[in-house]
């Protein structure tokens, strides 16, 4: 063991390292379990929940694309009371930071989720989806209006004491305008970025190779897109960030580090390798290390322009 | 379910650019049932990115075989593979054909690369029941009958066996089927699945078909590979976790 102090703080949100899963790609916990000891995990931020349980799209709903992946599940979930009754008791048994992410169709659900949610002690903090791409009502149309992300963040504040984590979308022009937002409505830290929008088709039918027609694009595809929107936020406002986009690697999560995020999360890459996280942990001690550096946190914004 | 670091063994080419991958794995030989898949790594690289989801297609000691055709990047890749590369496989996933039950003569039906799960299929039977198999494809280069045996043959175009579809066929030989105690075991392209399966429900078959789907993962997390369930209309089957194979009566197509 070395000395090195991997631990971060995200707002008021402490994580022994800045490893966490991405929402939707970790389901409810149980299935990464079997790869990977969640003990040993920064966070895990769980599958978009909704009031009540969505079924979600109908097939196709995932093309693979260069170095990327299209997805339109449509935030299948289990909803609120299944989650509580069925999912978190398992989660229960870890001792890892549990971050809940809410989506929603209107203002009122996203109240109404984290009102009953809030009151599950084993729930760190929250995540809140103003972002999905793929839902006809809600998700991206809140993320692209700037008042309705700060009126969404203002009034979750307002029924919960834990951390609320808002995650933006990168299909806006500037995205540190909706981080702004979210700090002067009192939110806790901004996630950046969601997926981007996307569609592909295929030549010989001419029809969209997904069937919701456009779907959220993920992988080391995006990856220099979302260092750079968590730059502009850094460099913009001050609010922890947490980055996500593309990460497969660790030195991926320094490069998001150094452009200003202080933890970030793994999606895609859970479902190509689910033993990742817990290698790139490793290999950021020893970078660390090599490095001569005592606290990783040291590293989030250390840019040099 | 484990991720192994396996080792190419040998690249065959059947006839028709299909071709047979044998993996050296103890793992996985030593585990997986007929019907069930591995979700493989062609490379480090990030394109491909996903894995690729293939059913076992035969296991010899401490070897199993994937059969696959070149269709884009990732079966490329494959294909170039050489004896002693490594591989990261992810398995066995998933749940295989249930091979218990009252049935004597077991009724495979294969449309094109469909045929691929049932050389082990056959070999886990081992004499135990009947085979009978009916295998089909667009044309005589689609039908890949490695591995089967007792084969019925059916082609779109008529360049080989009965002109018309396998389900087709089957109608053909309804006689035979229904006096015999069978159990059908369907595999191949949703459309030929999809009348497979109303063909056995019509007929009071028991029946079960693996399916597929796009996938990113393999383990049921990602939520990409959705299947109508035919009991709860509010909400999906996954093909990965809960297939691939399922019971007729339990999805819609």
């Amino acid at each position: 063991m070395s000395n090195v102090d991997l631990s971060v703080q995200v707002g008021p949100l402490k994580l022994r390292n800045p490893i966490m899963l991405a929402s939707g790609t970790v389901g409810y916990g149980n299935e990464m379990a079997e790869f990977i000891d969640l003990n040993k995990i920064g966070g895990i931020v769980t599958k978009s929940l909704s009031l009540k349980p969505r079924k979600g799209n109908p097939p196709q709903r995932i093309v693979e694309t260069p170095s990327g992946m299209l997805n339109a599940i449509g935030l299948a979930n289990v909803g609120v009371e299944v989650f509580l009754k069925e999912k978190i008791p398992f989660l229960k048994k870890y001792d890892v930071p549990i971050i809940c992410n809410i989506a929603a169709s209107s203002i009122e659900e996203y109240v109404e989720c984290t009102k009953i949610l809030t009151e599950e002690e084993a729930i760190k903090a929250f995540e809140i989806n103003v972002s999905c791409p793929n839902v006809k009502e809600g998700g991206l149309q809140f993320g692209n209006d700037v008042s309705a992300v700060g009126k969404i963040t203002h009034k979750i504040k307002a029924v919960t004491n834990k951390p609320v984590i808002i995650k933006l979308s990168p299909n806006v022009s500037y995205i540190s305008e909706f981080a702004k937002a979210v700090k002067t409505e009192g939110g806790d830290a901004v996630s950046a970025i969601n997926t981007l929008v996307g569609t592909a088709f295929d030549i010989k039918t001419r029809r969209p190779k997904i069937k919701n027609i456009t779907g959220g694009l993920s992988g080391p595809a995006i990856k220099p897109i979302a260092v750079a929107k968590v730059l502009e936020i850094k460099r913009n406002v001050d609010i922890p960030i947490i980055g996500i986009g593309g990460i497969m690697n660790w030195k991926d999560v320094v490069e998001f580090m150094i452009a200003g995020a202080s933890a970030v999360e793994l999606g895609t890459l859970n479902f190509i390798d689910p033993a990742a996280a817990i290698k790139i942990i490793e290999s950021l001690e020893q970078y660390c290390i090599d490095q001569g550096i005592e606290k990783i946190s040291d590293v989030t914004g250390s840019f040099k322009i | 379910m484990l991720i192994v670091n396996a080792n190419v063994e040998e690249i065959i080419e059947l006839d028709n650019q299909i071709y047979l991958l044998k993996i050296f794995s103890p793992e996985i030989a030593g585990s997986i049932k007929p019907g069930q898949f591995v979700n493989l790594r062609v490379s480090e690289s990030t394109y491909p990115l996903l894995r690729r989801p293939f059913s076992v297609c035969d296991v010899e000691g401490d070897f199993f075989y994937i059969m696959f055709n070149v269709l884009g990047e990732g079966t490329k890749t494959l294909a170039h593979k050489h004896h002693g590369e490594a591989l990261d496989i992810l398995g066995p996933l998933g749940n295989g054909f249930n091979l218990e039950g009252d049935f004597e003569t077991a009724v495979l039906v294969a449309g094109g690369l469909g045929s691929a799960p049932f050389p082990y299929f056959i070999r886990k039977i081992n004499g135990s029941k009947k085979i009978l198999s009916f295998v089909g494809g667009r044309t005589f280069r689609e039908v890949i009958t490695y591995g089967m045996n007792n084969i019925l043959t059916a082609t779109d175009d008529g360049s080989l066996g009965f002109k018309g579809n396998v389900v087709e066929l089957l109608n053909e030989n309804i006689e035979i089927l229904k006096s015999n105690k069978i159990k059908i075991f369907g595999c191949g392209p949703t459309p030929m699945l999809r009348a497979l399966s109303e063909f056995s429900i019509k007929n009071n078959f028991e029946c079960d078909i693996s399916t597929e789907s796009a996938m990113a993962c393999g383990f049921g997390i990602c939520q990409g590979c959705p299947v109508e369930s035919a009991k709860d209309k509010d909400k999906f089957l996954l093909v990965c976790k809960d297939g691939p194979v399922f019971n007729v009566k339990d999805i819609v197509l």
